[in-house]
């Protein structure tokens, strides 16, 4: 039996100790007409059987080590360094809990202390917790939270269309028993500028992405006035940022951001199919006891050594109960450890290189791919990894092509979200992206429309 | 012992990894919106990998000794589910792909469904929420749209045991309902008596964690389903102890309507030091189309007509009344891979041995403590038990104190002050993957250190002794809120 160590005489001598009879004696509260049931599942494989049939079955998949692919949209595929999984595998790290008992989790707390100072130094902001689920959930978490500064009373939360489809749809699942107005995202604009004239005493927050889910980034002064405009009308302004561009880019904090969030998979998190990611998360001084989540703080120990703990705990749900800020528990600690071993792998010259590879990369594409006939750029200003491709034919039909005869996978098709954006695709290229992979693109459309 | 912090070793100019050429003609980048500075550590490789090892050293982990933290079954994680997650196939898969090109991925995720159905007895189960509590809250979100789909808006209270997790409550009151909280009777079930009068046509539902966080299962439980059905409630179960009823008990055949599974947990998906978990839900056929989504699903291929294996197309959907999306795209996938690896390797057999060792563990640790530390409720026990931690001939001595005192002996210790409803509260869960030594060697050093706090209590007081670093002042930390190193 795997994993087990007890042999039949150590079960007879511990039943003899309990005074048992049988291991079944112990079940007897069990209602007897339910107990023991049979469960129909697949025989037991041995670990060589069951590595071989995963092996096997992984290989049906197309994987991105043998695909060229444009797919961002809220995942990326980015460099990790050796060091992220060679320091997460370290089962010291990966097989220990939350840090309940600080004298023997001083690692896992001064990890999370360190990754809280990355992202505050990423963002701008004055405080950040261990982690949220992904970047969507502590989106929906930043919702609540403004709401609970707002004492409940503001009752209306705006969100850009520019905030990715699915974090949008996570505020809203979020959300439903709360008797919201959530408005900002049904009309034809992406730009959060638009969202100045729907701000008003009833606003709790204002949602933007940046860069937005189409790649464009927003002008630091117009979200400045954004912000003024939100902070006037006594609501926050929560900014959902891709951290790999914040090497490059302004950070929110610079132009007003009371809340800061975001999907922090491509700091050394891979893709492996949409999760386990992380959901980084910062806010101002004055808000740190409306956030949600673990914090660690530093204190000192007995003989006045530096050490690090849990701390706020009395807005958590362990000891708030149902006045808690949240309910979670369980959260992405590992990958918090990832992103500040990414971070400080990088350090500050080369999270800015890889944010200009990215840069440089996805100009490239955007360049080459516009002057195809039929083919132009979407929307104006100034992109980072995305940008919006306006395709002569519906992109289902471009990417079906792209991968049967070319083994290419293509990006993203925005009419799936966005009925003004038919036959549109968001392409993303990283700094992972080669220039032989872009002209094999252009030659691949070059040669659909030529035969089409 | 004391590690630097990353940015106190950091040198200007230092960097820790080699990245390629600009291999495109570089674009001009755009000055008005380009950042001038960023505050991150610069250290070599080597600096680094010192660093986080050193950092790893100062852990306590499942792999380093026992870990018997009650209601968060620190078992053993077979080191195969973490080769089975890395491997390249899976990791390399983009959430987006087309669905012809992850089948792989969706076949995975579709049998740990069929799995999990199977052990709980569920209708269907989805696996979107990363965590139990994330689970929960998908749950409650379930039964608050089964009601208003009924136009039954009157239902807005939740009852929730005294013994039950903080975070049901929580979960409760992210859902927009108010918590009503039922004592617990002199055998740690749920009191009837106190349960009968509250169950009326504003009752949403209960959540019901069994066995309870006292370690007992609940002698009633068929008896409560019946009440909160009674009244148009419906019953949630929370899973988090579902290591002691894997083939011993079917939830939903207990009457449970919905409950969620942490993987973490019972399913050996190691912790990653407070996450990532994955918190899937499963649900009878009332409450599974409100399932949160996209589950999978599947259809006959096409071109499977004639051929002897049925082969199947995977598809991902939404269930047809669902409460909506938990988290962007399809839960934690890495840690359903492990999960599935560990049921595909136990099956049927394996599972219930794996319950009832956890069940053996517990009771035998209990049968051997129980005459040393006060013991509230006296009964067998499922996969962990609750002692008091107020030792009779020691009043100065508290649980906090036995914890810490526990670390002297390479332990970590159990829950301390939960379940609230007992003083002192100790709450032991061995799990099944340690061995009678182990065990023993824990009653040894829980004995004598009962002995000690009649004796020498001070040794109590101030420990732990060995440990990197000596009690932290926390009231300190909150005071203080030096949440990061950049400034103050």
């Amino acid at each position: 039996m795997p994993y087990v160590p007890n042999t039949e005489a150590d079960r007879a001598a511990m039943l003899e100790a309990i005074g048992a009879g049988d291991v079944a004696d112990l079940f007897r509260d069990v209602p007897e007409a339910v107990r023991f049931p049979e469960l129909d599942l697949p025989a037991p494989v041995s670990e060589w059987e069951a590595l071989r049939e995963l092996k096997e079955l992984s290989e049906y998949n197309v994987d991105l080590e043998h695909a060229p692919c444009f797919l961002g949209a809220g995942a990326y595929r980015h460099f990790v360094p050796s060091v992220v999984n060679h320091v997460i595998g370290r089962s010291e790290f990966y097989t220990a809990y939350t840090p309940y008992q600080p004298e023997i989790s001083q690692g896992t707390l001064q990890s999370i202390f360190e990754y809280q100072s990355m992202i505050c130094a990423l963002t701008g902001m004055d405080a950040a917790n261990a982690s949220h689920y992904d970047g969507a959930t502590a989106l929906a978490e930043a919702v609540v939270m403004a709401i609970n500064v707002g004492r409940g009373k503001r009752r209306k939360v705006l969100i850009s269309a520019g905030v990715h489809p699915e974090y949008r749809a996570v505020v809203r699942t979020y959300t439903q028993g709360f008797d919201l107005t959530i408005a900002g995202d049904d009309g034809d604009t992406l730009d959060p500028a638009a969202l100045v004239e729907l701000v008003g005493s009833d606003t709790a927050c204002v949602v933007v992405q940046n860069p937005d889910f189409l790649g464009y980034l927003q002008e630091p002064a117009q979200l400045q006035a954004l912000a003024q405009a939100t902070h006037e009308a006594g609501a926050l302004l929560v900014v959902c940022a891709d951290p790999i561009s914040l090497g490059l880019f302004v950070p929110p904090g610079d132009y007003g951001a009371d809340i800061v969030c975001g999907e922090g998979q491509a700091l050394g998190g891979g893709l492996s199919f949409g999760g386990p990611y992380l959901g980084y998360f910062a806010c101002r001084e004055r808000y740190v006891h409306k956030m949600a989540g673990r914090i660690v703080g530093q204190t000192v120990d007995q003989q006045g050594q530096r050490g690090f703990v849990l701390t706020l705990s009395a807005r958590e749900q362990h000891i708030r109960r149902e006045r808690a800020t949240s309910n979670i528990c369980s959260n992405e600690a590992l990958m918090a450890l990832a992103a500040a071993v990414y971070l400080t792998a990088l350090g500050k010259t080369g999270l800015r290189k890889v944010a200009e590879l990215c840069y440089h990369k996805a100009h490239y594409a955007a360049q080459r791919l516009a002057t195809l006939p039929g083919y132009a750029l979407r929307g104006q200003g100034t992109f980072f990894q995305e940008f919006p491709l306006k395709c002569p034919r519906p992109v289902q039909e471009i990417n079906d092509y792209l991968l049967s005869e070319w083994g290419i996978i293509g990006g993203y098709d925005l009419a799936r979200d966005y009925p003004q954006f038919a036959d549109t695709m968001l392409v993303c290229a990283t700094e992972v992206t080669t220039q032989d992979e872009i002209d094999m693109l252009v030659e691949a459309l070059q040669d659909m429309e030529e035969a089409a | 012992m004391r590690e630097p912090l990353i940015y106190e070793i950091s040198s200007p100019g230092r960097m820790g990894v080699t990245l390629p050429e600009c291999d495109v003609e570089p674009a001009p980048l755009p000055e008005a919106f380009l950042r001038q500075d960023l505050d991150l550590p610069e250290v070599s490789e080597v600096d680094l990998v010192r660093h986080y090892v050193r950092l790893s050293q100062l852990n306590h982990g499942v792999d380093k000794g026992f870990y018997p933290l009650g209601s968060c079954t620190m078992k053993y994680n077979p080191k195969v589910n973490e080769d089975a997650a890395r491997l390249p196939g899976f990791v390399h898969t983009h959430p987006y792909q087309d669905p012809c090109t992850v089948q792989a991925n969706l076949f995975v995720l579709f049998h740990l469904q069929a799995f999990l159905q199977e052990i709980s007895g569920f209708e269907r189960v989805s696996l979107q929420p990363a965590a139990g509590a994330h689970g929960e809250f998908a749950g409650v979100l379930m039964i608050r749209a089964y009601h208003q789909l009924r136009g039954d808006f009157a239902r807005r209270r939740m009852l929730i045991p005294d013994s039950a997790h903080g975070t049901n409550p929580a979960s409760t009151t992210m859902s927009g309902y108010e918590t009503i909280e039922i004592v617990s009777d002199e055998r740690g079930n749920v009191s009837l008596d106190a349960l009968r009068p509250h169950c009326d046509e504003t009752v949403a539902g209960l959540m019901l964690t069994n066995p309870n966080t006292l370690g007992l299962f609940d002698e009633h439980v068929l008896q409560i389903a019946e009440l909160v059905h009674g009244c148009g409630g419906l019953l949630y179960g929370d899973g988090a102890n579902l290591n002691a009823i894997m083939g011993v008990a079917k939830p939903a055949e207990l009457g449970f309507d919905v409950m969620h599974f942490n993987l973490h947990k019972t399913f050996s998906t190691p912790h990653g030091g407070g996450g990532p978990g994955a918190g899937p839900v499963g649900a009878n056929d009332k409450l599974a189309p409100f399932l949160p989504g996209p589950v999978v699903v599947r259809e006959r291929a096409e071109d499977d007509e004639g051929s002897e294996e049925e082969l199947y197309r995977y598809l991902l959907a939404m269930p047809e009344s669902s409460i909506g999306r938990l988290k962007a795209f399809y839960g934690n996938f890495g840690v359903c891979l492990k999960a599935y690896t560990y049921i595909r390797m136990l099956g049927a057999a394996g599972l219930r041995e794996a319950s009832e060792n956890a069940v053996l563990n517990a009771n035998y640790v209990l049968s051997r403590l129980k005459d040393v530390y006060p013991l509230p409720y006296d009964r067998t026990c499922m996969h962990e038990f609750v002692l008091s931690g107020r030792l009779p001939d020691a009043p100065g001595v508290h649980t906090l104190d036995i914890a810490k005192r526990l670390m002297d002996f390479g332990f970590h210790p159990p829950t301390v002050y939960f379940p609230l409803i007992v003083d002192e509260a100790l709450m032991i869960e061995p799990t099944e993957t340690e061995s009678k030594e182990t065990l023993d060697a824990f009653v040894e050093a829980m004995i004598q250190i009962a002995q000690e706090a009649k004796e020498n209590p001070e040794l109590l007081h101030s420990a732990p002794h060995v440990t990197p670093v000596s009690r932290l002042d926390e009231v300190r930390a909150a005071r203080d809120k030096v949440l990061q190193c950049l400034r103050g």
